[in-house]
C-alpha cells in the first residue's frame, strides 16, 4: 500500500510552499495559455515569452492543490532556456514518468522534439504519484496546459 | 424515536477496513452505500425472474413486470405522488433534467421566455437549459445567494418577470441549504410557471410529498437513496407530463407505429424507450422500503442531530481556521458539510483524510457557478445519511489537524 511519504516528498512540498516563477508577463507580447483540471477546479494560467525558438521566461498564477502546483513550479523551472523542443521531449519524458506514454503529444500532428533524454531532476520527486492515479491529472495539468500553449504557436 | 443503533451492519461495504482503519464513509452526497435488502433484491431478480418487462405473457415475464410496477407504486407512495403513472423512470436525475429541458423546453420556450434557476444548482438543473437556450434564444435568469448561503428571494417579484419555468433545487449539494420551495412555488404559479425540483439532496433525506412542496415536476437520482446506480426518477403533475412530447424514441414509448408516423404510449411509458434498468428499479423499490422501514422522520431527525454535532464540533476544535460553508443552524440544512481548512487545498486534505480510511469528496462538486460565488476553486465536503455516527465526525474532526500540519502555508 502506497503511503502518504511516497506521495508528498519534502522537495514536492518545499516547491508548494515556495512556488518558484510566480506572476504573470505582460500578454502581448508574451503568449498566453490557461488550462482547467474538470475533475477538482484546479486552474493553471501560463505566460511565457520567447526569443527565437527559446523559452526565454515563463511565469505561473492560478491555483490547485500541492502535487498540481509544485510539478507547475518544478515545471518552470525545468523549461527556462529550453527550445521548444526540447521542451515536447522533456514533457514526453515526464508523462512518461507518469505512465503516459504517446505517440504523439499535445496537436494532432506536433513537430517532432530533437530526441533528448534529461537529467529529471527535481521532478523525479513526482514519481510517486503514479501510486495515486487520481492525482496524475494534478501532476500533468501544467505540462498539458504547456503544450496546448506551444500547438497554439505552431498554427 | 430515533435511528437503530447497529444501522452499520445492515450495509455490508461499510465493515471493511481501508488503509488499515474501519472505513468512515462521509460522501453520500456523492453516492450512498447500500444496505443487504437492495443487493439481495437486485440479487434475486437476476436468479428467479430475469425477463424483459410489459412483453411476454410467461410467468417469469409477468413477476418481473409486476416486481418493476410495484416499485414504481412504491415511489409514489414514498413522495406522495396521486398515481404510480405520474414516476417516469430514468438514468438519473441528470437525465430527468434533460428530459424536461428537451420536451417540455423544446416544446415551450423561445426568444421572448426565461427560465429561472439559481446560483446553488447542481450542473444538472443548468448545463441542459444552456444547451437549449443556444437553440432557443430563451433567458436563463439566475437567483442570488445572502452571505449565508441561502436564496436571497428579495427581489424574486422582478426576477419572475417573463419566467416561463423556475426550476431550483430543495438542497444545495454543496452548502446543504433547504430551500423554500413551496414559497417559490406559489410565486412561479401566480405568473403562470411551472415549478421544477431538484429533489436528489433532499428526497433521501427528508419526508417528501410533491403536492405539499406545490411542486409540478421533481427530479432525483436512486444512489443517493440506498438504491443502485443506473437508475432516476422524472416525477411531474399527470397534466404536465400528457402535454409534453416524448423525449427518447424507441420500444416501449410507442403505441402504434406506422409507415407514416408513430402514436406514442400512455403515461408514464411515453417517456420510457427501450428496456428499461429492471433490476436496477427492483433494487430502488427495496431501498425506497428500507427508507421507510427506518422512517423518514427519524432519518431527518438524526441528521439534524449529527449535522448540529459535527458544526459543533469542527468549529470548537478548530474555531476562526476552518469555514463551514453554508447555514449555520442545522435545521436550516441537510447533512453536507462543505470544509475550507486553513489553506489546505480540498484534494491534499481528502488524501490525508484516505490514509486513515476516511472518504470525504474534493472538488467542485458540478456547481462551479457556485464554487465561483464563494470565492474558491473547490472545496471538500464531508457529507451524511443514516448510517454514520458520532464516531465518523470524530474520526473526521481528530484528522484535519495532521493535514494541516503537512500543508498549511
Amino acid at each position: 500500500m502506497a503511503g502518504l511519504e511516497d506521495l508528498y516528498k519534502e522537495i514536492i512540498i518545499d516547491h508548494y510552499r515556495n512556488p518558484r516563477n510566480r506572476g504573470e508577463l505582460d500578454s502581448p507580447p508574451a503568449h498566453k495559455t490557461e488550462g482547467f483540471n474538470p475533475l477538482c477546479g484546479d486552474e493553471v494560467l501560463l505566460t511565457f515569452a520567447l526569443k527565437g525558438e527559446i523559452i526565454e521566461e515563463l511565469l505561473i498564477s492560478g491555483q490547485g492543490c500541492s502535487i498540481s502546483q509544485a510539478s507547475a513550479s518544478m515545471m518552470s523551472a525545468a523549461v527556462q532556456g529550453k527550445s521548444i523542443g526540447e521542451v515536447r521531449d522533456l514533457t514526453r519524458q515526464f508523462k512518461a514518468m507518469m505512465s503516459i506514454h504517446e505517440e504523439s503529444i499535445g496537436a494532432d500532428d506536433p513537430p517532432p522534439g530533437d530526441g533528448h533524454a534529461f537529467e529529471l531532476g527535481d521532478l523525479e520527486a513526482l514519481k510517486g504519484v503514479v501510486k495515486f492515479p487520481v492525482r496524475i491529472k494534478c501532476a500533468t495539468l501544467s505540462w498539458n496546459t504547456l503544450l496546448t500553449g506551444l500547438d497554439e504557436l505552431e498554427v | 424515536m430515533s435511528l437503530p443503533s447497529d444501522l452499520k451492519s445492515n450495509f455490508p461495504l461499510l465493515s471493511q477496513t481501508i488503509n488499515g482503519h474501519q472505513i468512515v464513509y462521509l460522501d453520500s452526497a456523492a453516492s450512498s452505500q447500500k444496505p443487504d435488502v437492495v443487493i439481495e433484491a437486485m440479487n434475486n431478480y437476476y436468479r428467479t425472474i430475469n425477463a424483459n418487462v410489459h412483453r411476454g405473457a410467461y410467468q417469469i415475464a409477468a413477476e418481473a413486470t409486476e416486481a418493476m410496477e410495484q416499485a414504481r407504486a412504491k415511489l409514489a407512495t414514498f413522495i406522495g405522488a396521486p398515481s404510480a403513472n405520474e414516476i417516469v423512470f430514468t438514468k438519473n436525475a441528470t437525465e430527468s433534467f434533460n428530459l424536461i429541458a428537451r420536451s417540455w423546453g423544446g416544446q415551450n420556450l423561445g426568444p421572448n421566455d426565461v427560465v429561472l434557476i439559481s446560483d446553488m444548482e447542481h450542473h444538472a438543473n443548468i448545463v441542459p437549459w444552456q444547451i437549449l437556450s443556444a437553440e432557443k434564444g430563451f433567458e436563463l435568469r439566475w437567483i442570488p445567494l445572502t452571505p449565508d448561503g441561502h436564496l436571497d428571494l428579495s427581489q424574486l417579484d422582478r426576477l419572475l418577470n417573463g419566467v416561463k419555468m423556475v426550476s431550483i433545487t430543495a438542497m444545495s449539494n454543496v452548502l446543504g441549504t433547504l430551500n423554500p420551495i413551496r414559497e417559490i412555488a406559489d410565486k412561479a404559479h401566480s405568473v403562470g410557471a411551472l415549478m421544477a425540483v431538484d429533489g436528489s439532496q433532499y428526497v433521501p433525506h427528508l419526508p417528501t410529498n410533491v403536492v405539499e412542496l406545490g411542486a409540478d415536476l421533481l427530479c432525483f437520482t436512486g444512489h443517493k437513496m440506498c438504491g443502485p446506480t443506473g437508475i432516476g426518477v422524472l416525477w411531474g403533475r399527470a397534466e404536465v407530463l400528457d402535454a409534453m412530447p416524448p423525449f427518447l424514441g424507441g420500444g416501449e414509448m410507442i403505441l402504434d407505429v406506422r409507415r407514416d408516423g408513430f402514436t406514442p404510449n400512455e403515461l408514464p411509458h411515453k417517456f420510457e424507450a427501450g428496456t428499461p434498468p429492471i433490476a436496477e428499479i427492483i433494487g430502488l423499490g427495496a431501498a425506497v422500503d428500507f427508507l421507510s422501514s427506518l422512517g423518514m422522520s427519524d432519518v431527518r431527525q438524526h441528521e439534524i442531530d449529527l449535522t448540529d454535532y459535527a458544526l459543533r464540533a469542527l468549529t470548537d476544535r478548530y474555531g476562526e481556521e476552518i469555514t463551514i460553508h453554508g447555514p449555520s443552524n442545522a435545521s436550516e440544512r441537510g447533512g453536507v458539510l462543505s470544509i475550507q481548512y486553513r489553506d489546505v487545498h480540498p484534494h491534499d486534505l481528502s488524501q490525508v483524510l484516505d490514509q486513515r480510511g476516511i472518504c470525504v469528496r474534493a472538488g467542485h462538486h458540478c456547481a462551479k457557478p457556485l464554487m465561483r460565488e464563494l470565492g474558491v476553486g473547490a472545496t471538500a465536503r464531508a457529507s451524511l445519511y443514516v448510517y454514520n455516527d458520532k464516531s465518523d465526525v470524530d474520526a473526521l474532526t481528530e484528522s484535519l489537524a495532521p493535514a494541516g500540519e503537512l500543508f498549511a502555508l
